[in-house]
């Protein structure tokens, strides 16, 4: 399943003017972000700058108000509700929290990576799921290192474990893309680096373009190809990593 | 700065000072209506007391029908129950705000479910001892449409508590209405249905002895003839059976109960 990072690269992110106002508030305005295939792009800025919902927007999780996003070559706004699902079922996504269900178990979670692809009466338990799509989930669960927890209930697993069983349900989609939303801001420091850390490896490994947002700068120039600072719901800076230092990225939470 | 303690008691308003007085003058006229009479309770006495001796030692005369008539009203609670609560969840789904397909669906899942909560069972029971006949298949009717009311609602209250931080999880996977539903709520929400319906088999129960008195089967009718028929002793017996076998019920739920949570 691993791929090389694209030669040729293509677009697989392209969003102009977005907007979005929640109750008079412009949370975005006139954002413009364009993603080539295999590239890690860091999104940063202070709480509240329109990080998660341009995120959410890219999905249509949340509604925009205006603006383009082509999605996978695909225009996501105006498309129906069964193009939207097979569209998100390409795009992983994962949360600050790791939003897994909690009285199931830990491979029934990653079973559901594959709910946007097939019917979901076979992604359900599983204890009910065919045969390949057990043995897939497990191959997930492995590549996250939690093999041997898989019949564990997932509300019996410390923060760290949650979020890895997050990232194999995200690999289970054989996603195209992935976004991740502070995906280790709710873990300890040393969890949260242990995770984000295996996290960026297998998504290089598998030359997937991701698009994460962070709070943890030097990490974000460190992992990421580029990165991006929003403020207000404005892109304040896009550049390439290997230009910027901390100190330069702090200056723009002022 | 030193300030002194604030009044014991807030000055009510008007509007409330008046509803009080409403309410409490309603509370006597209400005590007339009823024609409430501690000398009627006290004269009453003696016929309590020789009733009681007349119930004392129960009758073993018709054990055997009665024990059956016990089973037979457990069956009904049970099969109403298991039925009512099977068709509740997808009628509750209908009735949960954000999982409902459509605002007018919604709203009429609602009122069906209000509808059956607050006609009583027993009203029910008449219904259906007129359609289907006398027995307990129309008890069962009665409970399965009390048990939608019932557990349409606290299945879809249930279900708009839950997180919704899976269900976004999954919606962003791909996933259709029903499979959130079946994959994020239902797991998450079980530990409350398990709950409600063992609450509701407990309701049941009572209720399933209620329902006999109007002909809808179970040992309610047992009891109707004994004491039609001033046979007190047989319809102490039947009190008490009444008495254990919801005793048990509540007992074994509770126990239930306990162990799922």
């Amino acid at each position: 399943m691993d791929r090389e990072p694209a030669l040729t690269a293509g677009v697989d992110l392209a969003v102009r003017g977005l907007a979005k106002r929640f109750a008079g508030t412009h949370v975005l305005q006139g954002v413009d972000v364009t993603i080539q295939t295999g590239q890690a792009v860091a999104l940063i800025g202070a709480n509240g700058a329109g990080k998660s919902t341009l995120l959410r927007c890219c999905l249509r999780l949340i509604e925009p108000d205006a603006g383009d996003i082509q999605l996978l070559g695909r225009e996501v706004r105006g498309m129906d509700s069964a193009a939207l699902r097979g569209l998100r079922a390409d795009v992983g996504f994962i949360f600050q929290k790791h939003n897994l269900v909690g009285r199931l178990s830990a491979l029934s979670n990653v079973l559901h990576g594959a709910i946007g692809r097939t019917d979901f009466a076979r992604a359900w338990f599983q204890s009910l799921a065919p045969k390949d799509l057990r043995a897939e989930a497990m191959a997930c669960l492995d590549r996250v290192g939690l093999g041997d927890i898989a019949t564990r209930r997932t509300d019996r697993l410390s923060g760290g474990q949650s979020q890895r069983v997050a990232i194999a349900r995200a690999l289970m989609q054989r996603p195209r893309l992935m976004f991740a939303d502070e995906p280790v801001a709710s873990l300890d420091p040393a969890a949260g680096e242990e995770v984000m850390a295996l996290f960026l490896d297998l998504m290089r490994r598998q030359g997937l373009t991701l698009l994460f947002t962070s709070h943890d700068l030097a990490q974000a120039i460190a992992f990421a190809d580029r990165v991006i600072a929003l403020r207000s719901g404005r892109i304040v800076l896009d550049a390439p990593s290997a230009s910027l230092d901390v100190a330069q990225l702090r200056a723009l939470y002022n | 700065m030193h300030h002194s303690p604030p009044p014991r008691f807030e000055q009510p308003s008007l509007l409330a000072f008046a509803a009080w007085i409403a309410l409490v003058l309603f509370f006597v006229s209400a005590l007339a209506g009823t024609g409430a009479s501690f000398g009627d309770l006290f004269s009453g006495m003696p016929q309590i007391i020789r009733l009681m001796g007349e119930m004392l030692p129960p009758s073993t005369n018709r054990i055997v029908p009665v024990a059956w008539a016990l089973l037979e009203t457990f069956q009904m609670a049970l099969v109403g129950t298991v039925v009512g609560v099977i068709l509740s969840v997808p009628l509750a789904v209908l009735a949960t705000r954000h999982l409902s397909p459509h605002p007018v669906i919604y709203h009429g899942a609602r009122t069906l479910i209000a509808f059956f909560r607050t006609v009583p069972d027993l009203v029910w029971a008449l219904l259906f001892v007129v359609s289907v006949g006398l027995g307990p298949f129309a008890g069962v009717l009665a409970i399965i449409v009390d048990k939608l009311g019932f557990c349409g609602r606290f299945f879809a209250e249930a279900m708009e508590e839950v997180d919704r931080g899976p269900q976004e999880a999954l919606s962003a996977i791909g996933a259709r209405r029903s499979a959130l539903v079946a994959c994020a709520v239902l797991p998450a929400a079980m530990p409350s249905f398990v709950a409600t319906s063992l609450f509701s088999l407990e309701k049941a129960t009572r209720s399933s002895v209620v329902l006999g008195l109007v002909g809808a089967g179970g040992i309610g009718i047992e009891l109707k003839v004994a004491m039609d028929l001033f046979n007190y002793d047989e319809a102490s017996t039947i009190i008490l059976a009444i008495f254990a076998l919801v005793l048990v019920v509540e007992r074994t739920s509770a126990w239930l109960r306990g162990r799922m949570l």
